[in-house]
Order: C-alpha cells, then sequence, then structure tokens
C-alpha cells in the first residue's frame, strides 16, 4: 500500500494546469500594473515643444518629514515639470550608513546634525553645504482611553508603565535621552525620574514612527515622539502632554545636496525650496518649528 | 515547501553514463560563486581580534543568549504542538485536509513582517484576543514570550511538514501489525511510528530552530526591541549596523556558525539515517 499518492490524474490535472496559467497571468497583470503606475509618474513622451528631460530626484529624508517632504516634492514636481521626486525614509542614522556604503542619492535630510556629519565625514556630503532646515520639539504621548492614567510628565517614572522609546541610535531616541538628562538635573524630577523612566522602557524601536504606531495601538502606555509625527494621522488614537520648554531639547534638522548628486542643479533647487517661505509653510502646517535664531539651543 | 528527504547520490554507473559532467560544472559554479562570495566576505570582514573583543560586550551575549533561549523553546512547542497536526495531515484523508494543508505552509510564504502585523492585530492590546488577555492580566507584547510567539508562528510549519513527511511514509501495515497484536495506540505510536519517523522529525526541529533563530520581521514588530528581553540576534544586527558595524559582524558570523552547523546536523542524520521508504 502506498503513502498518499499527490499525482494528479485527468481532469484533475487539467483544473491544475488552470490554476497555474491563471497564477502567471495574475502575476504578469500586476506586475503590469506597477510598471504603468511607476513610469506615469515620468512621463517619456513630451508634448511638442521643448520639453525636460524626465528626471528622478532621491531624496533621503529622516521618519519624521514622511509629509512634510511629500508635501514640498509634489510642490516642486508641479514647479519642474518631468522631474519625479522619490524619497527614501528611513530613520537618519540608518540614511547615513546607506550613503556611506554607496546608495546614489541626490539630497538628505536628517533629524540631527550629527548624521549629518557622518555623511560629511563619509565625504558624500561637501563640508559647509548643510543648512539648517526646520526645528521640532519633544512630547509625550499616550493611547486614547489613557490606560495608564499618564497625566504630566513625572508619571513616566511611575513603576509599571510601559514606555516606548525611539533606539538611542535614532536622533528621536537620543533627542529623548537629552531630555532624561535635562530632566535629571532639574530639580523637581531629579535623577530619580530619569532612572524611574529607563526602568520603565519596553521597546527601543528603530523609528519614531514605529514608537507613535505601537503606542496608537495601545502596546505600549506611552512614548516619545516629535510634535510633528502628530500630524501623522494617527492623533485621534493619542493623547498629547507637552514637555516644559525649559527641559525640552528641540530637534534641529538639516538639509543638503549630496556632492555627487548627478542632478546638483536639481538638488539645490530643491533644498532652496525646502528652506523657502514656501516650503517653511509647508512644514509648519505639519506641526514643525521654524529656525529661529533666538530661541534657545 | 520544499527540501529533500533523500540524500543519497546515484550510482557511479548512472552519474558516467551522463557525460559532459565538466560542462554542468561550469554551468554550476556561478550560482555557487554568488551564494559562497558575500558569505566569505562576512568571514573575512570580520578580524579576529575586532570579533573576539565584540564577544565580550553585554549586548552581544545577551542577544546570543536570548536567541537560544527562544530558538529552543521554538523547537520544543514545535515537537509539543506540531507532532499531532503533522500526524493528522500524513494519516487521514478528510475535506478540509487541503485547506488545512495550505494555512499550515502560508506563513513559509508569507513575509515575516505581515505575521508580525497579524500577531498583533491577534494578540496585541487592542487586537481580538487583546482585550480579554488584559483582563486577565496578560501582557503578551515587548516581552520574550512574543518573541517565542513570533517565531513559532513562521517556523513551526516547517516541523509540521517534515513530521507529515516522515508519517506518510511509514507502512500502515507496521502499525496495523503491531494493533493485532495488542499494542494499544499509544505504544505503536511510541515504538513503532516514532522510531520509523525519527530522522524526518530530527530534520524538522532542526531546520524550525534554525529558521527561529533567523527569525526578524515578525519579533521586531510584535515583540519590540529591548536588550536582554527582546533583542535577538537579527534585531541587534540589524541595529548594531548603523553605528557598530564590529558588533553587527561578529554577530552575523556567530548565526552563520550555528545555521551551519545545523544544516550539518541534518545532512549527518539523513545520510546515517535514511527515512524510511
Amino acid at each position: 500500500m502506498t503513502p498518499i499518492s499527490h499525482t494528479p490524474r485527468g481532469s484533475t490535472r487539467g483544473r491544475n494546469s488552470l490554476a497555474i496559467a491563471a497564477l502567471v497571468v495574475l502575476a504578469a497583470a500586476l506586475a503590469g500594473l506597477a510598471w504603468s503606475a511607476g513610469s506615469r509618474a515620468e512621463p517619456s513622451q513630451p508634448a511638442a515643444g521643448p520639453a525636460p528631460a524626465p528626471a528622478t530626484l532621491v531624496v533621503f529624508a529622516a521618519a519624521s518629514l514622511h509629509e512634510s517632504l511629500a508635501e514640498i516634492g509634489e510642490r516642486f514636481e508641479e514647479k519642474n515639470p518631468g522631474v519625479h521626486v522619490e524619497l527614501n525614509l528611513a530613520g537618519s542614522q540608518q540614511l547615513a550608513q546607506q550613503l556611506a556604503h554607496g546608495a546614489p542619492a541626490d539630497v538628505l535630510a536628517t533629524a540631527n546634525h550629527k548624521t549629518m556629519d557622518v555623511s560629511v565625514g563619509s565625504g558624500r556630503v561637501a563640508a559647509g553645504s548643510p543648512t539648517g532646515l526646520v526645528r521640532n520639539r519633544l512630547v509625550v504621548i499616550y493611547p486614547a482611553g489613557n490606560p495608564a492614567g499618564i497625566h504630566e510628565l513625572a508619571d513616566l517614572a511611575r513603576p509599571g508603565v510601559r514606555l516606548v522609546l525611539a533606539d538611542g541610535r535614532v536622533p528621536a531616541g537620543q533627542y529623548s535621552l537629552d531630555l532624561l538628562d535635562r530632566a535629571a538635573r532639574d530639580p523637581a524630577l531629579g535623577p530619580a525620574f530619569r532612572r524611574g523612566v529607563l526602568a520603565n522602557v519596553v521597546s527601543y524601536e528603530h523609528t519614531v514612527r514605529a514608537v507613535l504606531v505601537k503606542v496608537a495601538l495601545g502596546e505600549g502606555d506611552a512614548g516619545v515622539v516629535y510634535h510633528s509625527d502628530l500630524a501623522a494621522g494617527q492623533a485621534d488614537r493619542l493623547g498629547t502632554i507637552e514637555i516644559p520648554p525649559a527641559l525640552g531639547p528641540v530637534a534641529e534638522y538639516w538639509i543638503a545636496p549630496l556632492a555627487d548628486s548627478r542632478r546638483h542643479a536639481l538638488a539645490e533647487a530643491f533644498v532652496r525650496l525646502a528652506v523657502s517661505a514656501e516650503g517653511q509653510g509647508i512644514l509648519a502646517s505639519y506641526g514643525f518649528q521654524p529656525l529661529d535664531e533666538t530661541a534657545a539651543p | 515547501m520544499a527540501f529533500s528527504l533523500s540524500m543519497k547520490p546515484p550510482p557511479p554507473s548512472a552519474r558516467a553514463a551522463r557525460g559532459l559532467p565538466g560542462l554542468i560544472w561550469l554551468l554550476s559554479t556561478p550560482l555557487l560563486l554568488f551564494l559562497g562570495l558575500p558569505l566569505l566576505a562576512i568571514v573575512l570582514r570580520a578580524q579576529p581580534e575586532r570579533l573576539w573583543a565584540s564577544l565580550g560586550q553585554a549586548q552581544v551575549i545577551q542577544a546570543v543568549g536570548l536567541s537560544l533561549a527562544t530558538a529552543l523553546a521554538t523547537a520544543l512547542l514545535a515537537v509539543l504542538f506540531g507532532t499531532p497536526v503533522g500526524y493528522v495531515l500524513a494519516r487521514r484523508q478528510f475535506r478540509l485536509r487541503r485547506a488545512i494543508d495550505s494555512l499550515v505552509d502560508l506563513p513559509t510564504v508569507l513575509p515575516p513582517a505581515v505575521a508580525g502585523v497579524a500577531l498583533l492585530m491577534a494578540f496585541g492590546r487592542r487586537g481580538i484576543l487583546g482585550g480579554v488577555l488584559d483582563d486577565l492580566g496578560i501582557r503578551l507584547a515587548f516581552t520574550p514570550i512574543a518573541v517565542v510567539m513570533a517565531q513559532t508562528f513562521v517556523a513551526v510549519p516547517f516541523y509540521v511538514k517534515a513530521a507529515m513527511v516522515g508519517f506518510a511514509g511509514i507502512e500502515p501495515e507496521l502499525e496495523q501489525a503491531a494493533a493485532l497484536d495488542g499494542a494499544g495506540p499509544w505504544q505503536v505510536f511510541r515504538h513503532i511510528t516514532l522510531p520509523l519517523a525519527r530522522a524526518a522529525l530530527l530534520v524538522g526541529v532542526v531546520m524550525t530552530w534554525a529558521r527561529a533563530l533567523g527569525e526578524f520581521g515578525a519579533t521586531i514588530l510584535f515583540a519590540g526591541n529591548l536588550p536582554g528581553r527582546t533583542q535577538t540576534m537579527p534585531l541587534a544586527i540589524y541595529i548594531g549596523f548603523e553605528l557598530d558595524l564590529d558588533m553587527a559582524l561578529a554577530l552575523a558570523v556567530i548565526l552563520m556558525a550555528c545555521s551551519f552547523l545545523a544544516l550539518w546536523l541534518i545532512k549527518g542524520v539523513l545520510q546515517r539515517d535514511p527515512p524510511a521508504s
């Protein structure tokens, strides 16, 4: 007696061939759809008259700049027909590493100066070319319903609170740790606060947006994210607590064209748009703070 | 899922009769080089002194310990809960068999990130079961239990399929004969079925263990990332890569060694103890 036989016979074989054929057609159709969606963004048939050459501008941007730079990118595309702006979003430290390993790009926007320095150090960005882009501040978030009853900063150190932070190597995570250092020096909170908070951390996420989602899902009782992250669409599932300005570190974002960009003129034009009044207006609408020389560092 | 339990090479006479062995080798070289070069590159890049220094770091020790412990737990869960499923799939012809077979195969073809999201939706605090678990005071996310759950979800199907193939290869007459001689079902299973399926089950366990060791996407989404509690070796490599390449390389070498050891074991078992046919 043989074990279960899997050799198809007759009509089963015909049905199997049909299934395989259907799968191949489906895969081809999906691939074709993706191809046409991609190429639609890059028009290759210009209308009559002098038409610009189609170009793709690759922008490496910190995750927290997602929506704002996407909108700036759309505005840039309107002003420069034929140009397609492609955003590569990740933690700034990850972007710096990708560039150090030779990833092609045209513009870099980071959430702190350190990761921009890494790219200057690796030669991808010319020293002196980065300019300040915008500022951001941190806020404490909790899931709608506030299951752990977080009402003020001091509550974060209460035993049992499940806190989600960005990893210390991610700019948002570094700023969170800076916040704790400042709090440790504050007479009202002190080093016990920092110890309590660090003991409550249940996860160090690799992007600040992952912190946002985990808290919005209720997995964490609280988290620390950028004020601008509240514009990412999860605001209705979150509550926020402002951090006193005296304690809050201010995140400084930097932007620069890449030294070896093959579309240098376009890259510089993009940077100019981002720091212009128009670009700054877009950033402000997403919760960022303007670069203000008089603001406390 | 394709893996071969039959590892015996064809007899020499058949090989010589095929002709042009040199050409076959030539055509095989590109792929072998492609697979071998990156692995060799890691070993060459990882300088021994730096490797040794990294191995002493607390974060590395925690990641290795956690990975080994959770992978072992996953392997044990596989045997406990996967064996019955493998047996059912091997021996019973029933209407839902094809659906269950596909269900068990699904995690192996699903992107691990999808598995992570799915686990969150089911067991997360606001997930389907989340409310019930929360009321009971059970918190799964961000714990080593969540790590084991993520690994189990993506890796246990390997064991189940291996068990299924192993059990299916046993002649039912052997079990029937034992039953006729007065053996109870459990005695039949213990003394006839298990020993005959031993090789396949062992292969399944080792593959599950190796897959669990390398699990990343579901882990980082469902279990989070905390050194000592949920940061397994793959997570430490991913996050460490950005700042501490030496540590990432050290962990990569360890993972490679573990995986290689696992494969070596599998091949050894199969050659020594081929499955019943």
